[in-house]
């Protein structure tokens, strides 16, 4: 078993969200979603993703419902509300802007110029 | 997602659940899981194990799941129950606004029952329910002295029955263990009334001498400057007073720097040392109906030689009952009289709360007219019972087609209770607008002679007591229409799609319980109102001993240093007043009737007495003069004449109760009798006597009394009556003028018609009778409105029945006659019920009654035949209607 990458803290329900964009999902097909989307950098645990769905859930951010998988059996699927589209793109910008501030800190080559210069 | 296949739908039937759900999506993950392992080539147990391995702990993850999932549930329940209160809200608005006649009356009716609920609950709760408006005011007790003195002997001796001497006063401070602290002032208001000169006209001011530590000991904190210090309460310190709020602000515009400066009363400068709080009245505690302006320290060794002069307060240490302090009083007062065999009395005293004193005799009257609104808003409820289950009825097709939508009863009976909800709070709100502007007004009457009335207002208590009574009402008028919502009723407004014939005569008979329900209520209301306004009147009826009409008083000042210039001032002042014309009779006396009292000692010469108390009687000290302005009736003698005074021989006039206890069968005057006053017992010879006038209330008999002389004793104050055939208004002034030229610091005191004084005599009286007249009236309305609106929804009811009898011959006399029957036998019904109910009820009033008895014929009857002509008045709008029916018509509306 190769160790995947951990995942950062608090961007599982950022990825749930982006997971579920693409349509209704049920808790199996996001992990394999996120499993295929990443190239299986990032693995979700079973144990940590189902507590997250239902918390995105009872937040309103996603609304469960049931209904029949591809193989003919009883799944809850998860769709993406309003109030969840909106986190997202919000979650995402905040995300771009992380990102690009701790690239431009590990890959500077010199100090930052003095203040007043 | 493919669609759910139907069956789906009824896996859940019996309601959400959390832990299935957890377990099915747990439980396909795992199976997806296994599968897409077994495509990878795994043996399929080997899949499924390494599958629940991958999961991990699965029990914490499930017990996650649910405690979530329960609380989505329970989030998604609330929301669907505010939901549906918001429909059912919206709906209710929408209802009632179609049908504004019924929601504008329903509304009005509960608006006047619930106003009349919160102000009486207001009052009750002011009078009866709060503790007093001190702090810790558990604590505080009345003592009253002459606890073993008869009930005949307290009334003959009035106040002073009651009261202590500054010696026995300061005994028990002494000695007893179960107050912290013991306090007292002097009831007899009479010796601290004031003339305050030096700031425009001459002022009359109303003071209370109290004890140094009055204020402490009940808690009143002053809010500007300081209490007495000790040296203003000794004989010869200086002259200090505190001022109430009320006087500061209109006498001083609420200016502070008054504190320290020095006003002058009756001509000493007195220095105002503090000002007390606005919540502070001391009137509407000690001595309702009278306002009292300056508060001065009673100086005891002043009053030590004066004899009963002193009202007193304790105030109990912390866990002491006031039971306990009986006891210990029990034992003490016989060892201080022991000690003290100069006392008079044995001052056997009787501890009783404050509160008890001050509103103790009103309890049975303040309930009496807590229960007269409780049954006036059981007649509103009663009242819109009916019209919201004529109501129903006109709506059992909609609620039929709810019904058949998918709406359950509960439902339904839900939307109906939300509607009341609306109504009683639309009712509540109008109620409470009402109960807010009778509050202010009764704040305002002065001069009913009730305590505490002042500070009654619609407060907290008040308010939460109106949502209590505002909800219990909804839900009481809005089930009954609810409860005939049954399953088969409804079926059978679709089938009929008209209100059902069953329907409708269960409706009926179920108003027409109603209707009786309620004029029996009423009926008891009217009986008891009736009762008390009959007690009432004979109370005016009564024969005062005295004529109030074209009789006024008015307080006068003068000064003199002994009893010859008394004399000599007061016939002067008279022979002026007289002289104005107008007057017919003038006199001074120095207390009136119905107010103010005082006793000292009057017997036989001669005779021995087993019992001092007996011995007792009321005593005015009068001008020549006096007894005919007041239109007292001389039975026998004559009337002082100031000749009198140069006799050498004292003289004393009785009243005929004073002559049967001590002279009995023999004619008084001419008699010696021995009376106090002046020092000890002094021979006094009797000149007159003088029918009973009524002197502690108009409703007690009066006790034994004398009339002594001015130059003989020295008077509390001194008021002016005069007679005349002018109105009070138009002698004022002259009166006045009269008085200042002879007096030039003479008060700008006010010439108050003797009648005023009766009227406040009886104020408390006339307040409960007519409230609860007021009541019983609504309640007649009320129950006029029921009988009405059940008789005429029957006429519509039974419009093809009518027209058939008309068409077979009945003549319009016979449908009349018919309607208005059925309307009598209903107001007959409740008749009889109420007068059954009502002998029970008039008894526990009996103590409120005066010369009436709780079963008084002439009430009980007039109140059924007010009752016949109410019923035969709310019948014969609908019997009208019924004989107009055209045959042809209602028989073609089939």
């Amino acid at each position: 078993m190769k160790s995947p990458l951990d995942l950062v803290r608090g961007t599982l329900d950022v990825l749930i969200l982006k997971a579920l964009v693409w349509g209704p999902l049920h808790g199996y097909a996001v992990t394999d979603l996120i499993r295929r989307q990443t190239d299986e950098a990032l693995l979700v645990d079973e144990g940590t993703l189902y507590p997250a769905l239902w918390r995105l859930e009872n937040k309103g951010l996603a609304e469960g419902e049931w209904g029949l998988s591809e193989n003919n059996r009883k799944a809850k699927f998860y769709r993406l509300t309003k109030e969840g589209r909106r986190r997202l793109r919000e979650e995402t910008r905040t995300w771009d802007a992380y990102a690009a501030a701790v690239t431009k800190v590990l890959h500077a080559a010199q100090p930052p110029l003095p203040e007043d210069a | 997602m493919a669609e759910v296949p139907r069956w789906r739908r009824y896996e859940r039937l019996s309601g959400p659940d959390p832990q299935a759900d957890v377990d099915d999506e747990l439980r396909f993950h795992v199976e997806s899981k296994t599968d897409a392992l077994i495509a990878q080539g795994w043996k399929p147990e080997a899949a499924r194990a390494e599958a629940e391995r991958q999961f991990g702990d699965l029990r914490k993850l499930r017990q996650d799941g649910v405690t979530l999932g329960r609380r989505r549930e329970e989030r998604k329940r609330r929301r669907e129950y505010w939901d549906e209160f918001a429909q059912d809200l919206r709906y209710a608005v929408r209802m009632l606004r179609r049908d504004r006649g019924f929601a504008f009356i329903s509304a009005f009716i509960l608006a006047l029952g619930i106003a009349a609920n919160t102000a009486v609950f207001s009052v009750v709760n002011t009078l009866l329910l709060r503790p007093l408006p001190f702090p810790n005011a558990q604590e505080l007790t009345w003592l009253a002295s002459g606890r073993d003195a008869s009930a005949e002997s307290r009334r003959a001796a009035g106040l002073s029955a009651v009261t202590y001497t500054v010696d026995a006063f300061e005994e028990i401070q002494r000695h007893n263990r179960s107050f912290q602290s013991l306090t007292s002032y002097n009831p007899f208001f009479g010796n601290s009334e004031y003339t305050l000169t030096g700031s425009g006209e001459p002022q009359p001011v109303a003071g209370v001498m109290v004890a140094e530590n009055f204020f402490q000991t009940l808690g009143v904190e002053p809010v500007l400057g300081r209490l007495f210090a000790a040296e203003e309460c000794q004989r010869g310190g200086r002259a200090a007073a505190v001022l109430s709020h009320g006087f500061w602000q209109r006498q001083f515009g609420g200016d502070p720097a008054i504190v320290g400066r020095a006003i002058i009363l009756s001509k000493t400068p007195v220095t105002v040392v503090g000002v007390l709080p606005a919540a502070f009245d001391f009137g509407a505690v000690f001595a309702p109906g009278v306002g009292f302006e300056i508060f001065v320290p009673a100086v005891m060794d002043e009053l030590r030689s004066w004899g009963n002069t002193l009202a007193v307060i304790g105030r109990l240490k912390p866990g002491v009952s006031a039971a306990r302090a009986q006891a210990e009083l029990d034992v003490l007062m016989p060892q201080l009289k022991a000690a003290h065999k100069e006392w008079w009395g044995d001052y056997a005293s009787t501890v009783t709360g404050l509160k008890d004193f001050v509103s103790g005799r009103l309890r049975r009257s303040l309930i009496a007219l807590w229960c007269a609104v409780g049954v006036v808003l059981l007649i509103v409820c009663v009242n819109l019972s009916n019209l919201m289950l004529s109501r129903a009825a006109a709506r059992n097709k909609e609620f039929a087609m709810r019904a058949a939508l998918g709406a359950g009863r509960a439902r339904l009976l839900r939307q109906l209770v939300t509607e009341s909800l609306v109504l009683s709070g639309a009712g509540a709100m109008g109620g409470l607008a009402l109960a807010f502007a009778v509050t202010a007004w009764l704040g305002r009457q002065g001069s009913i002679a009730l305590p505490l009335l002042s500070s009654v207002s619609v407060d907290r208590a008040a308010l939460a007591w109106t949502l209590l009574i505002a909800v219990g009402t909804a839900l009481l008028f809005g089930i009954a229409p609810g409860l005939s919502l049954t399953a088969s009723n409804i079926h059978s407004a679709i089938k009929s799609g008209g209100p059902g014939m069953s329907t409708g005569r269960g409706h009926e008979r179920l108003r027409a319980w109603m209707v009786v329900s309620e004029v029996s209520l009423a009926c008891v209301l009217l009986i008891a109102a009736g009762l008390l306004l009959r007690s009432f009147l004979n109370v005016l009826a009564v024969d005062l001993g005295f004529q109030p009409d074209r009789a006024a008083a008015i307080r006068i000042d003068y000064e003199a240093r002994d009893g010859e210039q008394r004399r000599a001032v007061l016939e002067e002042i008279l022979r002026n007043v007289r002289a104005i014309p107008g007057i017919e009779a003038a006199g001074v006396a120095d207390m009136l009737p119905l107010g103010r009292n005082r006793s000292w000692g009057l017997r036989a010469s001669g005779r021995e007495y087993r019992d001092i108390n007996e011995a007792a009687a009321l005593v005015r000290i009068v001008t020549p003069g006096y007894l005919g302005a007041m239109g007292m009736r001389l039975k026998q003698g004559r009337d002082f004449s100031w000749r009198d005074a140069s006799r050498k021989e004292p003289v004393v006039i009785v009243n005929e109760a004073a002559a049967r206890r001590h002279w009995p069968g023999r004619d008084p005057v001419g008699q010696l009798a021995l009376t106090t006053g002046s020092g000890g017992w002094q021979e006094t010879r009797i000149v007159g006597v003088i029918d009973d006038a009524r002197q502690h209330s108009l409703e007690a008999s009066a006790g034994p009394e004398m009339y002594l002389p001015v130059w003989q004793a020295s008077p509390e104050g001194a008021e002016l009556v005069i007679r005349s055939k002018l109105p009070p208004e138009a002698l004022a002034s002259s009166v006045m003028r009269t008085l200042r030229a002879l007096n030039p610091a003479q008060p700008a005191t006010q010439l108050r018609p003797l009648g005023h004084i009766v009227e406040q005599s009886v104020s408390p009286r006339r307040f409960f009778a007519l409230l609860v007249t007021v009541f019983a009236a609504l309640g007649l309305l009320l129950a006029a409105l029921g009988i009405y609106g059940v008789i005429s929804y029957s006429v519509a009811r039974q419009t093809q029945e009518i027209g058939i009898r008309m068409a077979l011959g009945a003549g319009r006399p016979q449908v009349q006659r018919h309607v208005i029957g059925r309307g009598l036998r209903l107001a007959l019904a409740g008749v009889v019920l109420g007068t059954v109910a009502s002998l029970g009820a008039t008894r526990w009033i009996a103590a409120m009654l005066f010369d009436a008895t709780p079963m008084d014929p002439a009430t009980f009857a007039g109140v059924a035949l007010l009752f016949m002509l109410v019923a035969l008045a709310a019948g014969y709008v609908p019997a009208r209607r019924a004989s107009r029916i055209e045959p042809i018509v209602a028989l073609r509306n089939q």
